[in-house]
């Protein structure tokens, strides 16, 4: 439409700032290698090891761990990229990404932002603001009354307009005060006067609202794109409806059970919403989708790359990053609309640190263990995390995303199940399980996709306590992965002797010889083994087993409660944390992942689609008082000066002096007779003997006192 | 080097001979009427040993074993378990010390003795079973733990004493008591091995009265449990009886008080587990002790070696039960040594008498084992062989199968007993590290020659067909009636052919009982009874023990020519 700025044309990126952390500033990292780009990290105290620090070029310290004094410091950020002479800033999602003010802050100090322009980012920040543009426009909105006029007849002749159910919503507040849902028109004069009597009583005033209700709404958005050049293109829509607390658990690419007539006009409707606002860069724009009526309705624009943008790269094989920076270079779009191609399926699973019996709570912890699902042409694993690293209460608790592809949906599907399954993650809980569950359930192999799914299959996806048939399953699982976990962790323990004996070598390997000499017996060890239940709240089940080493070099496991197990495995060490172990005929590959943390060892199982986790004491946890608080009845009596103890035990033969009369120093006192032997207790100084109580024949006590010798 | 590795193809092995040295041949025939017929015989000793071993294994029985269990005490073996490094190898000693020695039973002498590692050092382990009346000491128990401190003291191991016994067993107090080699030698080798410096380590996990409270209290360093170990000169009982002081053992001699206030303990553990968790810290700590010249055995060490060409287990198919048939120990050999490779000394002169050199687990070795009656050369190359052996430090492994020298005329002339004495010489002053496996008949001058007990082998095992007499039953009861019958004559009195039968039974049977692997054991005139399929295993482990101190040099006195 029109030529391009000469300065942009001269202010090329050569170097961009990532104003984020975690996976999303790694994966720009890796595309801006990629086009020779070189890159500044920013980090807080928090993240001074973290992987995007590493993964940068440079990288510079902003601020101490809070968002809002270091991620969301937009002044220092923009300051960061100055001083170490980066163009352009990427802001990722999430922090500072949608703000305005920061996009204005850079445009102020000629950095290029990499997003949209300042008017887009504050016209869709507006929600109510962004409706009004998008009817303007000709985006279908959600059908509703948002007029300020509140007569109640003239509500009920909207609502009837609309059509029920109608969802009455306060036009202040939240939380769900006062929203009533509407089923047919004879309810609604009741459920308006209450709605209003709620809202006046919460928030002061009473205005009110009407859309209509979605009863089985699923929650389509469109990736769409713009250059400078005027050109808007989208690239498909992605199906986020899964989710939990309002957040995303698997998003997927194209959305499942859509024709291709409805792709497209959604398409087209998106390009018009980004028109509308005059949109560059990367952007997405989400709809609701009513699956009973088939129609869609805007709800709002997300004017930045998203979370989820993988699954739409995967579909139409292109580099979003890529595109971001081109068109922030003033290079208008490298491909039209026609030439957008759609192939095969891709889904991607976000991995949390979160605990999915407390509600999905976020959780906080050291990766003791981590082994994403390995990479390739069509599986990716973005991540922000290694080994050794803290998920903190600072930031977002995702993991990782976990990004698969397929010819279709099912083959994806098929992929994604397994890559779960090789997904290792051990030290803080996570959603893992809960995905495979998901993922596994027949309603999402369907497709039959909804914003409600979590609820409307709770009763599958969630661990219910009273179901004894799948305790019990879980339980002997449990006793079954302890025996292999048991064979291989001898079996560790001994390739790890064999390949260095401790010591310095003077004892020949034979003692370490596999399996351990006895004479005529086998060497046994127990182990004993905590494990948590899902179905059982009371506490760990204790899970004591032996191991007996047999001479052809397998284990026989042997587990006693509930009626004698027994288990013969072999074990084969491959790797640090990898066996092969064959049981029960049946060959396999299994993992461990093995820490301590506070006086227990961990111990983490997966094999098959199967994940158990074990807790083993760690000996004793000595304190002080355990070594000084133990006193014998005798020990530690003060007495004053002068006072005579019986050196030892003793029957009293001959007192010699009376109580009170004067002696000198060494003068015989008493004889005590013990060990067959007599012994004279003397004097210890001269004066005067205060005390003396002992008469012959009297039997008395190691230590106690005899008599005093006193000046006077 | 030989490429042979498959043990079937013995014509292959024929032909290639002439370029494959010393590689011994198969020399069991599997389908053979003597194979199946020695099989079947030793499975039953093997099967009649291992149900002894159960009953041993079992401690003192299940009534004891449950009151230990209550106490919060584990058994002597499962301590050792938990002492040793984590799933390395014990070497056990005189499992069936005390069998049928006593009225009653007294499994493994109410003694574990045995030697494994920790932390990489080879230690000595001697742990009371105080399921087994007690953990007191009988005449058998004394001579096992000084069993075991004599193989510490040679082989320079660490002792660890896992301390749990009621001290002597009283009433036998005249067999445990006075002599030179009873109870007091304990405490002797203990001071006279710290002297050496040779560490003495004591974990007291239970009660430790009188004389045992020694064990502790000689020991370099100890550790007591809070609650079940105590350490009194007497206890509770005697304290009252001998100066009428009435106090409850936990004051008189627990971990408090001997860990805080009296000092004869070192280390205060909270319950067992710790205190053998204190007990595996002390030798980490060890460093240097008792070490001195350690690295001249390992020198000779391959680190990697092959196993043998044939199956071991064939080993418990060669030797006969009945002695009187006489196999060849080539065999045996060739299922004992790395690759089956045996390079043989002299092997044509005095064949009754096999002799060359070997490796066991990369370990060289020289073996002399017996093909026969003793001659004058055979004991020639033996004490010529011995020579060889001890000048290059190299360790002796001999397999007795011998019922004597030669007798007659002709060998007297010969200076038969000159010869066996030159064998004998050798054998004596020989310091390299001897291990002596009878794997068959043991009889007279034989047994001395060919190492005996009274040779001080660093370590001795039986098979369980192995017997051990001065002579054969029935060559005793032949001798004996002649004298018996010259007697008699002398004092006129008529002996019938029948009361000659029934004097000369007598005597067979008691020297085939006396004879037997079991009363030897039972008596500690060996280390133990093995499964020839171990005898491979155990050899390696002797000698890695015996090596963990330096060879010394070897002089012999004079040699009669």
């Amino acid at each position: 439409k029109t030529t391009p700025p000469q300065q942009q044309q001269q202010q090329r990126i050569e170097k961009i700032l990532i104003a984020n952390r975690g996976e999303i500033a790694c994966r720009i990292m890796r595309t801006a290698k990629r086009l020779g780009i070189r890159t500044v990290a920013v980090y807080s105290d928090a993240d001074k090891h973290a992987l995007h620090v590493k993964s940068a070029d440079e990288a510079v310290h902003i601020g101490p761990p809070p968002a809002r004094f270091s991620y969301l410091n937009g002044s220092s950020i923009v300051e960061a990229a100055i001083r170490t002479g980066a163009q352009a800033i990427h802001p990722g999602y999430g922090f500072l990404s949608e703000s305005a003010d920061f996009a204005q802050l850079c445009e102020d100090k000629g950095l290029t932002f990499i997003g949209p322009p300042v008017s887009a980012i504050r016209d869709m920040g507006d929600k109510s603001a962004s409706k009004r543009i998008m009817g303007a426009a000709g985006v279908p909105l959600v059908p509703g009354y948002h007029g300020s006029e509140q007569d109640i007849d003239l509500m009920k002749l909207e609502a009837d307009k609309i059509g029920y159910p109608i969802l009455i919503k306060p036009t202040h507040g939240g939380g769900g005060k006062g929203m009533r849902i509407v089923k047919n028109a004879n309810e609604f004069v009741e459920c308006f006067l209450g709605a209003q009597r709620e809202a006046a009583a919460s928030f002061g005033i009473n205005t009110i609202l009407l859309e209509k209700y979605i009863t089985q709404p699923r929650h389509i958005e469109v990736q769409i794109f713009g250059d400078k050049y005027g050109h808007v293109l989208h690239l498909y829509e992605r199906d986020c409806s899964v989710q939990r607390r309002h957040q995303k658990i698997i998003e997927e690419a194209p959305a499942p059970n859509v024709v291709n007539d409805f792709r497209s006009h959604l398409g087209q409707a998106a390009v018009s919403a980004a028109k509308a606002v005059d949109y560059h860069n990367a952007g997405t724009v989400e709809f609701i989708v009513d699956t009973v009526s088939g129609q869609f309705y805007f709800m709002e624009m997300n004017t930045r790359l998203q979370v989820e943008h993988p699954v739409t790269e995967m579909i139409v094989s292109q580099d979003l990053v890529e595109w971001q920076i081109r068109v922030a270079n003033g290079e208008p779009l490298p491909i039209s609309q026609s030439q957008v191609p759609l192939s095969g399926h891709s889904f991607e699973a976000r991995i949390y640190a979160e605990n999915v019996p407390k509600g999905f709570l976020p959780a906080t912890g050291v990766l003791h263990h981590y082994r994403p699902a390995p990479v390739s042409s069509t599986v990716r694993v973005e991540t922000g995390v290694e080994q050794g690293d803290t998920v903190s209460m600072h930031y977002d608790p995702m993991i990782a995303k976990l990004v698969v592809w397929g010819e279709n949906r099912a083959a994806a599907l098929v992929k994604l199940k397994d890559c779960l399954s090789k997904f290792q993650v051990a030290g803080v809980p996570t959603n893992i399980n809960f995905l495979e569950k998901l993922a596994n359930h027949w309603a999402f192999k369907d497709g039959s996709v909804e914003t409600h799914f979590l609820e409307h299959h709770k009763d599958d996806l969630f661990v219910d306590p009273n179901n004894l048939g799948l305790a019990k399953e879980a339980y002997s699982g449990a006793r079954f992965s302890a025996a292999l976990l048991a064979a291989c962790v001898c079996e560790k323990e001994q390739s790890a002797l064999k390949e260095s004996p401790p010591g310095d070598n003077s004892v020949l390997s034979i003692w370490y010889a596999h399996p351990p000499f006895r004479v005529h017996h086998r060497t046994k060890c127990t182990m004993e083994l905590e494990w948590y239940s899902e179905y059982d709240s009371s506490g760990p089940k204790l899970l004591p087993l032996s191991v007996t080493y047999l001479p052809d070099g397998n284990y026989l496991i042997e587990m006693e409660e509930n009626g004698l197990s027994r288990f013969k495995v072999k074990a084969t060490h491959l790797s640090n944390n990898g066996f092969r172990v064959e049981a029960d005929g049946v060959s396999m590959d299994v993992s461990l992942a093995i820490y301590s943390q506070d006086w227990t060892k961990h111990i983490h199982i997966w094999h098959g689609s199967h994940h158990y986790h074990f807790r083993q004491k760690l000996g004793l946890q000595l304190t002080d008082d355990d070594e000084t608080h133990h006193r014998t009845s005798f020990e530690t009596a003060s007495h004053p000066p002068g006072t005579v103890l019986a050196p030892m035990a003793g029957l009293v033969v001959k007192v010699l002096v009376k109580d009170g009369m004067k002696v000198e120093e060494g003068q015989p006192i008493l004889v005590l007779e013990a060990m067959k032997m007599e012994h004279v207790i003397k004097a210890s100084s001269a004066g005067y003997v205060h005390g003396l109580q002992a008469m012959a024949g009297q039997q008395i006590l190691d230590g106690s006192v005899l008599f005093c010798i006193k000046d006077e | 080097r030989c490429l042979i590795t498959s043990s079937k193809s013995q014509k292959q092995l024929v032909q290639r001979r002439h370029f494959c040295l010393g590689v011994l041949p198969n020399g069991v025939d599997r389908n053979s009427e003597p194979y199946e017929h020695n099989s079947k015989a030793m499975e039953g000793l093997i099967s009649q040993l291992q149900s002894h071993i159960t009953k041993v294994l079992a401690g003192g029985g299940a009534e004891a074993v449950k009151r230990n269990r209550s106490r919060n005490k584990l058994l002597p073996r499962e301590r050792i378990d938990k002492l040793i490094d984590p799933g390395s190898s014990f070497l056990e000693l005189s499992q069936l010390a005390g069998h049928e020695l006593y009225d009653y039973p007294l499994p493994s002498a109410g003694i574990i003795t045995g030697i494994g590692p920790v932390h990489g050092r080879l230690c000595m382990f001697v742990a009371n079973d105080p399921t087994v009346k007690g953990g007191t000491y009988y005449p058998i128990t004394v001579k096992k733990h000084l069993r075991a401190q004599e193989i510490a003291r040679q082989c320079k191991l660490p002792c660890i004493y896992l301390v749990d016994s009621g001290g002597a067993y009283l009433p036998n107090q005249a067999e445990v008591f006075p002599d030179k080699d009873n109870f007091g030698r304990i405490f002797y080798n203990q001071a006279t091995m710290s002297a050496e410096g040779i560490p003495q380590i004591a974990l007291v996990l239970g009660s430790c009265t009188a004389g045992g409270a020694y064990i502790p209290a000689m020991a370099d360093e100890s550790v007591m449990v809070k609650g079940n170990g105590t350490i009194f000169l007497a206890g509770p009982p005697l304290v009252k009886a001998a100066t009428g002081e009435e106090v409850s053992a936990e004051d008189l001699g627990g971990a408090t008080v001997h860990c805080k206030t009296s000092g004869v303990s070192d280390y205060f553990a909270l319950d067992e587990l710790h205190g053998l968790a204190l007990g595996r810290n002390i030798v980490k700590n060890l460093h240097m002790a008792g070490k001195q010249g350690l690295m001249n055995g390992v020198q000779n060490r391959k680190p990697e070696y092959r196993e043998p060409l044939y199956d071991v287990n064939e080993l418990r198919s060669i030797a006969p039960v009945d002695l009187k048939q006489s196999f060849d120990i080539r065999p045996v050999i060739a299922r004992l040594v790395d690759g089956s490779e045996f390079d043989e000394f002299k092997k044509l002169y005095g064949t009754t008498l096999v002799t060359g050199f070997a490796r066991i687990f990369g370990q060289p070795v020289g073996i002399v084992g017996n093909n026969g009656i003793l001659f004058v050369e055979s004991a020639l190359k033996g004490a010529h062989f011995i020579e060889l052996c001890a000048q290059r430090k190299i360790p002796l492994v001999f397999l007795q199968n011998i019922t004597g020298f030669m007798v007659g005329s002709r060998s007297e002339a010969n200076g038969i007993a000159k010869s066996g004495a030159k064998m004998v010489m050798a054998v004596s002053c020989a310091k390299v590290p001897k291990v002596t496996i009878i794997v068959g008949g043991s009889f007279g001058a034989g047994n001395y020659a060919m190492c005996g007990r009274a040779y001080s082998p660093d370590f001795m095992f039986l098979w369980p067909n192995a017997r051990i007499s001065v002579m054969g039953g029935a060559q005793a009861a032949g001798v004996l009636s002649q004298i018996e019958k010259a007697n008699k004559k002398k004092q006129g009195i008529k002996w019938t052919d029948e009361e000659e039968e029934t004097f000369k039974a007598k005597v067979v049977e008691a020297y085939e009982r006396e004879g037997s692997s079991y009363y030897s054991t039972a008596r500690l005139w060996d280390d133990g009874i093995i499964d020839p399929a171990d005898t491979r295993i155990v050899i390696g482990l002797c000698m890695s023990a015996s090596l963990n101190c330096p060879v010394e040099d070897t002089k012999y006195g004079v040699f009669r020519m």
